[in-house]
């Protein structure tokens, strides 16, 4: 991929695996046919804010599940890890009609609504306020810490990893989102990267120098998130606390 | 008397406390997929064009039993489903027990590179693997070398479907194989010595204690991975843009194509979708019962 990057259309396909010198050649027939830059800003800018929101809403619910469980709480968590079954497929014409009524479409927030409360990060999140010791609540209580004060000084510290590992994911998924961006964000100005790589091959003549250099800057993004966080990555899947 | 009724209210305040900070996401959870599903249920008993509906019954429901591309996407997601999940799953739970081994070198490497694919975005892999496989692609060109014709990829079904599960399993198993990680880091490595002391082979421990261990993580990794596939878009729409004809669309391209390419008929691709949600409830059902007879 990275040498495709740097080769003309024949070469790629002839499978040349060493680099060549088009790199520049392709990267100036991309930003003339497609507007790259703003592609770039609009997924970097969705995936980011659509991540910390993401991460703050599920971290509050499944710490909230953890700490102050009761039986109806239970009960709720149970409910909402039946919308995990719900495929997307059988919500998205429902939801485009939703926000199309509410003139929504090609809105960011249309965009980051469906995807900002998933199950699967409160239950992650949750699992991981298990190991939250109960001592450090009951000590910052009697320090006359607020309930919200605990959460955002205590547990958010604690959880770094789990935090990272949760950001990974969610980054990935928005980053790479297809479908749902395809649908609601219509509008040229709101393109996002893999829509328009995918663009690239509805043309005629497709060139492959090109076509491998979208793919290769459309991987970068979530290639360093990868490896930025990997280690505390793995750390926070295992929900391991130090 | 009087200090249990301030606990009492210390416990109701803090159980509103707990109430308060799951409301954001249980009510966006509600309004983003609950409500949608209870349209998309109502959709589907209307039909018409585009904003035009009327109420129709099981009209559509009784179309969809005759419509042969209907079939024909069922047919295909079923068989990535049969045949990728249960490769996958197996392989990543393979590689995984493999990397988890104390005495194995260049763990990171191993990891990194396959958990590489996760990092790419679907529709890039779809892209690549589109561009090995095509005629003049890098996967004929090496067939050349060995005096073997060239394949026409696409053109065939079979090959453009085998194609297809191909990516797929490039693409997830390392997915699959991050959480059978983290749950074999949950297992403490002297349960194995002691096996190992026992006179338990590496299959056995494997069979013995490493699958009953990590049940519910397979269970999870198997209803996601059955989840995904039935919802598998990027690549139909990507790789084979569905072809050769209709012969590689899945039900979700399907959908989309329904609802959104030509003359929108939302009440049918609706109907069509929460077909998908039976089916997925169904086969989660199956799963779980399964995981817990074992």
């Amino acid at each position: 991929m990275l040498c495709g990057a740097t080769n003309k259309s024949t070469d790629v396909i002839a499978g040349k695996l060493v680099p060549g010198t088009y790199l520049l050649e392709n990267l100036k027939k991309l930003t003339a046919n497609q507007n790259l830059s703003m592609a770039l800003w609009n997924s970097f800018r969705n995936a980011m804010i659509l991540t910390l929101l993401a991460l703050l809403i599920c971290s509050i619910a499944g710490y909230g599940f953890e700490i102050y469980h009761d039986k109806g709480k239970d009960l709720v968590m149970e409910i909402l890890l039946m919308a995990m079954m719900v495929p997307f497929a059988a919500t998205m014409i429902p939801l485009f009609r939703m926000f199309s009524q509410l003139s929504m479409v090609n809105t960011m927030a249309a965009f980051m609504l469906p995807s900002i409360s998933t199950p699967f990060l409160i239950m992650m999140f949750r699992q991981s306020a298990r190991s939250f010791p109960h001592e450090i609540i009951e000590a910052a209580r009697m320090d006359g810490l607020s309930e919200v004060g605990i959460f955002f000084r205590m547990f958010m510290p604690t959880m770094k990893s789990t935090y990272a590992a949760a950001m990974t994911i969610t980054f990935m998924n928005a980053w790479n989102n297809y479908l749902w961006p395809k649908v609601i964000l219509q509008d040229k100005s709101s393109i996002t990267m893999p829509m328009l790589v995918s663009n690239l091959i509805s043309g005629y003549a497709l060139d492959y120098g090109m076509l491998m250099l979208s793919v290769f800057i459309c991987t970068i993004p979530t290639a360093i998130v990868f490896f930025g966080l990997q280690k505390s990555f793995a750390e926070g899947i295992t929900g391991s606390v130090k | 008397m009087k200090t249990g009724k301030k606990s009492m209210t210390l416990e109701k305040k803090k159980s509103l406390t707990g109430w308060g900070f799951l409301l954001p996401a249980t009510l966006l959870i509600c309004w983003m997929n609950f409500y949608p599903m209870i349209q998309a249920f109502i959709l589907s008993l209307k039909s018409g064009m585009g904003v035009n509906l009327s109420f129709s019954g099981f009209s559509n429901y009784t179309r969809i039993l005759s419509d042969s591309t209907f079939k024909q996407c069922l047919f295909n997601t079923i068989f990535y489903l049969i045949i990728q999940v249960p490769v996958m799953l197996v392989l990543a739970l393979a590689l995984a027990s493999m990397l988890n081994n104390k005495d194995l070198r260049f763990k990171g490497v191993f990891r990194t590179a396959i958990f590489l694919p996760c990092a790419t975005s679907l529709v890039s892999y779809s892209m690549i693997f589109r561009s090995m496989f095509a005629n003049d692609g890098l996967v004929n060109t090496i067939l050349k070398g060995f005096g073997i014709a060239p394949v026409g990829w696409f053109a065939n079904a079979w090959t453009a479907r085998l194609i297809i599960v191909l990516a797929l399993i490039w693409r997830w198993t390392g997915y699959n194989m991050v959480f059978y990680l983290a749950g074999l880091q949950n297992i403490e490595y002297s349960v194995y010595e002691a096996a190992r002391i026992d006179g338990a082979g590496p299959v056995q421990s494997f069979f013995k204690i490493t699958v009953p261990l990590l049940k519910p993580t397979i269970l999870m990794t198997t209803i996601m991975s059955t989840n995904g596939t039935l919802q598998l878009f990027d690549e139909s729409m990507n790789l084979t843009s569905g072809g050769p004809g209709k012969s590689t669309m899945s039900l979700s391209h399907y959908i989309y194509s329904t609802s959104f390419v030509q003359s929108p008929r939302f009440g049918y691709a609706a109907a069509m979708s929460i077909i998908i949600l039976v089916m997925v409830a169904v086969l989660a059902v199956i799963q779980m019962k399964v995981g817990d007879k074992r």
